[in-house]
């Protein structure tokens, strides 16, 4: 699948920000100035003030003549970087991968993405919406590469979503400063009356390296998909997350162990003041060789305990590997969920599957040899035996079903059925003898048949008849015949041992 | 008089000696299980100890259902009054369903399912540390000696007991266990001309026991307690008596 880029233009991003947080500046024309060679520029102005024909660069005191109530104030170097880092985070829940784009513009690699909200338009149509409401003017749009989105979503009027592999087309009718050029290149085009980018774009690229330089093709290239762009995406700064960097690399397991304890002194306390605990966290061990070396644990209860926690660690440490040493670690809280305090009980239930002990050992037994091994069964309304019961992980989950039929079912049950050769004269009774793995054994008394059909819902199949047989040892099996009965081809099998 | 309370100095001493031996302080833990009243004659003191390693041995698939579901009858009698318990195994066939015959509940047991000997070791180890369990059941086919002590000491902190269902073992090696029993099936009992399968029973063997003697009975389940098997018998001769009569 080919790459996806949306470019967001914000026209007015400045005057936008401070429309919202003072609304009356809304309805009138109001721009920002910043001091340039003793002149004061304007360098950015608001809808009102760009249709009465107001630019950014004029001089404040021509634009004092164009619109008399004109409203000024003090641009701050670095005010729009800071106000699209906000906008690129917030923009964290389209896509995972989000880039300031300054002066003015934020870039999102939506590749795989817009299927979530059905087409590429609605995406866009959603991210435009919601910023609206939030008080900015924007302009998105949607191509194969960052060059083309960032061109379409500036200077084009009518489509915003440019197809796969159609950004030639999509740039033909713009004009070169959509390719991202320089003034002085832009300015040479200009005079040679190269207005459009379809009147050059077919020039031997000799020819547009001589007059104009590499850099054009470079743009031209850029746009087109031939050279690959640098996309570089903001880290969103967890939540909860410490670090420790250490004055020498360390490469004691010791001095790991006396690292996580610190680490975890600090994450818990954070927590405990919010009442929050760890359901997953990450230990990231910056080595000096630049490699990174990393550990996860997890909590079947939301935990604040720094010596739980570090008990899970410890089960870990040896599998660190420092080489050089380590200078920097960082602990992150992946996922964080409200403790449940722990009420002090008068006196220990019957069903203590709550308590805080019992979690901290299948927290030990997980973090040692995974999750996946410890289960908890509940019933299931099913009769089949492969489906009467159900796995469940979670400690707290119960079920409203009773265990049926408790006589009726072996307490060891095999996997899966095995062949068993049988001596079955009559029909629908137990057989008299039957073979199973080189034993034979004497039928003496039997209980059945109780027939099961399939879940004729989920699986097509015979049905099985069972039987509780007992043989002349007293050693109980659980058989069954798939099928009805026929005196030569009757199928039969063994799957369970009684106690 | 003198020699009566020589004796009464001795069987107090042993009684000392039993206690530090984890035996415990009995006359009062004496009615804590009254199912288990059975099986605590093979017992020093009439005492069902539960400060060590049981285990069990089963040479055949059947006998290791068998001992699984004496294990469950157990089992339930310690968690009337224990939290829940622990079951690890490497291939385990265990059905859930099924131990409500023996009064258990199976959604208070938690089943760990392991490949690795070391590590169901590792896992029984760390279960028996935790108090708040009634009982850890593990099966493993070998149990070392030097492993067994580990888990004994363990245990001794925690009063946890282990069962261990050690199915076709290559040796039966020495072990810290209090007691090792092998479980048998009993053809059950029923009333004449009375079709089906009967209660399970089982002829129970105590190979070995700490501080007494090995002993041999027959048992069965009657679904909420043990039950003599010759009690059984002796209840249907008089039912038949009766009958004829």
């Amino acid at each position: 699948m080919g790459k996806r880029f949306v470019s967001i233009w914000f026209p007015f991003l400045l005057t936008d920000w401070l429309g919202i947080r003072r609304p009356a500046l809304k309805e009138v024309a109001c721009v920002f100035t910043a001091a340039v060679k003793g002149r004061i520029i304007i360098t950015a102005c608001n809808a009102l003030a760009s249709k009465q024909g107001i630019q950014i660069g004029m001089v404040l005191a021509d634009a004092r003549a164009l619109v008399h109530e004109l409203e000024a104030f003090d641009d701050k170097p670095n005010r729009n970087a800071k106000l699209l880092q906000g906008l690129a985070e917030w923009c964290i829940r389209y896509t995972p991968f989000v880039s300031i784009d300054l002066p003015d513009g934020i870039l999102l690699d939506a590749s795989g993405c817009t299927h979530l909200w059905d087409t590429e338009a609605h995406y866009l149509a959603q991210i435009s919406k919601r910023l609206k409401e939030l008080g900015y003017t924007n302009k998105p749009a949607i191509a194969d590469t960052i060059g083309t989105s960032w061109a379409v979503s500036r200077f084009s009027t009518q489509e915003f979503v440019v197809a796969q592999k159609r950004q030639y087309y999509a740039l033909l009718s713009l004009p070169p400063a959509a390719l991202r050029l320089e003034q002085s290149i832009l300015d040479r085009l200009n005079k040679l009356g190269l207005q459009k980018i379809e009147r050059f774009i077919q020039m031997p690229r000799s020819v547009l390296r001589r007059r104009f330089g590499e850099n054009l093709l470079h743009r031209i290239g850029q746009a087109m998909g031939d050279v690959p762009e640098v996309f570089n995406p903001i880290v969103v700064v967890p939540e909860y997350e410490e670090r420790l960097p250490c004055l020498e690399p360390i490469k004691t397991a010791t001095a790991i162990e006396i690292a996580i304890k610190k680490l975890l002194e600090q994450l818990c306390s954070l927590l405990k003041k919010e009442g929050l605990g760890l359901r997953s966290a990450e230990l990231k061990g910056f080595r000096i060789d630049g490699k990174i070396i990393r550990t996860s644990i997890g909590t079947n209860q939301s935990n604040n305990d720094v010596q739980h926690l570090f008990k899970l660690f410890a089960l870990n440490i040896d599998k660190l590997a420092p080489g050089l040493g380590v200078e920097l670690f960082v602990l992150t809280a992946n996922k964080v969920e409200p403790v449940i305090q722990a009420q002090d009980k008068l006196w220990i239930t019957q069903s203590d599957l709550q308590s805080p002990a019992l979690s901290a050992l299948l927290d030990r037994v997980a973090g040692k040899v995974g999750l996946a091994a410890i289960r908890r069964f509940l019933p299931q309304a099913q009769y089949w035996p492969e489906r009467a019961i159900k796995k469940t992980a979670a400690l707290s989950e119960n079920s409203n079903l009773p265990w049926h039929n408790p006589l009726g079912r072996p307490i060891h049950l095999l996997h899966q059925p095995e062949n068993i050769q049988v001596t079955a004269p009559i029909p629908d009774y137990p057989p008299l003898i039957f073979i199973y793995k080189g034993k034979k054994h004497n039928i003496k008394k039997a209980d059945g048949p109780e027939r099961l059909e399939r879940s004729w819902w989920l699986e097509d199949g015979e049905h099985r008849d069972y039987y509780i047989v007992e043989d002349d040892d007293g050693c109980r099996y659980w058989l069954f015949r798939a099928g009805h009965y026929s005196a030569e081809n009757s199928r039969w099998f063994i799957h369970g041992f009684f106690a | 008089m003198e020699k009566a309370s020589k004796q009464h100095i001795i069987a107090d001493l042993k009684k000392q000696i039993l206690g530090m031996q984890g035996y415990g302080t009995l006359s009062i833990e004496d009615d804590v299980f009254p199912q288990l009243k059975l099986l605590a004659k093979a017992f020093p003191n009439q005492h069902f100890p539960l400060t060590g390693i049981h285990e069990f041995i089963a040479n055949e698939t059947e006998d290791a259902a068998a001992s699984t579901g004496f294990i469950n009858a157990i089992l339930s009698a310690l968690m009337q009054t224990g939290g829940p318990s622990i079951w690890i195994s490497a291939t385990r066939n265990v059905f859930p369903p099924a131990m409500q015959r023996f009064a258990l509940q199976p959604d208070q047991i938690i089943f760990i399912d392991l490949k690795n000997h070391k590590e169901i070791l590792w896992v029984l180890e760390e279960a028996l540390k935790c108090e708040n369990l009634s009982a850890v059941v593990a099966e493993i086919p070998e149990l070392s000696f030097s492993q067994s002590r580990r888990l004994q000491l363990v245990i001794e902190k925690s009063k946890v007991p282990a069962f261990i269902i050690r199915h076709q073992p290559q040796q039966l090696n020495n072990t810290t266990c209090l007691a090792r029993w092998q479980i048998k099936h009993l053809p059950s009992i029923l009333p004449d001309g009375m079709p089906g399968v009967g209660q399970p029973s089982w002829s129970v063997e105590l190979l070995k026991v700490r501080n007494a003697q090995p002993s041999s009975f027959k048992l069965s389940w009657n679904g909420t307690c043990f039950q003599n098997f010759e009690q059984q018998t002796e209840v249907l001769q008089t039912f038949r008596k009766l009958q004829a009569s």
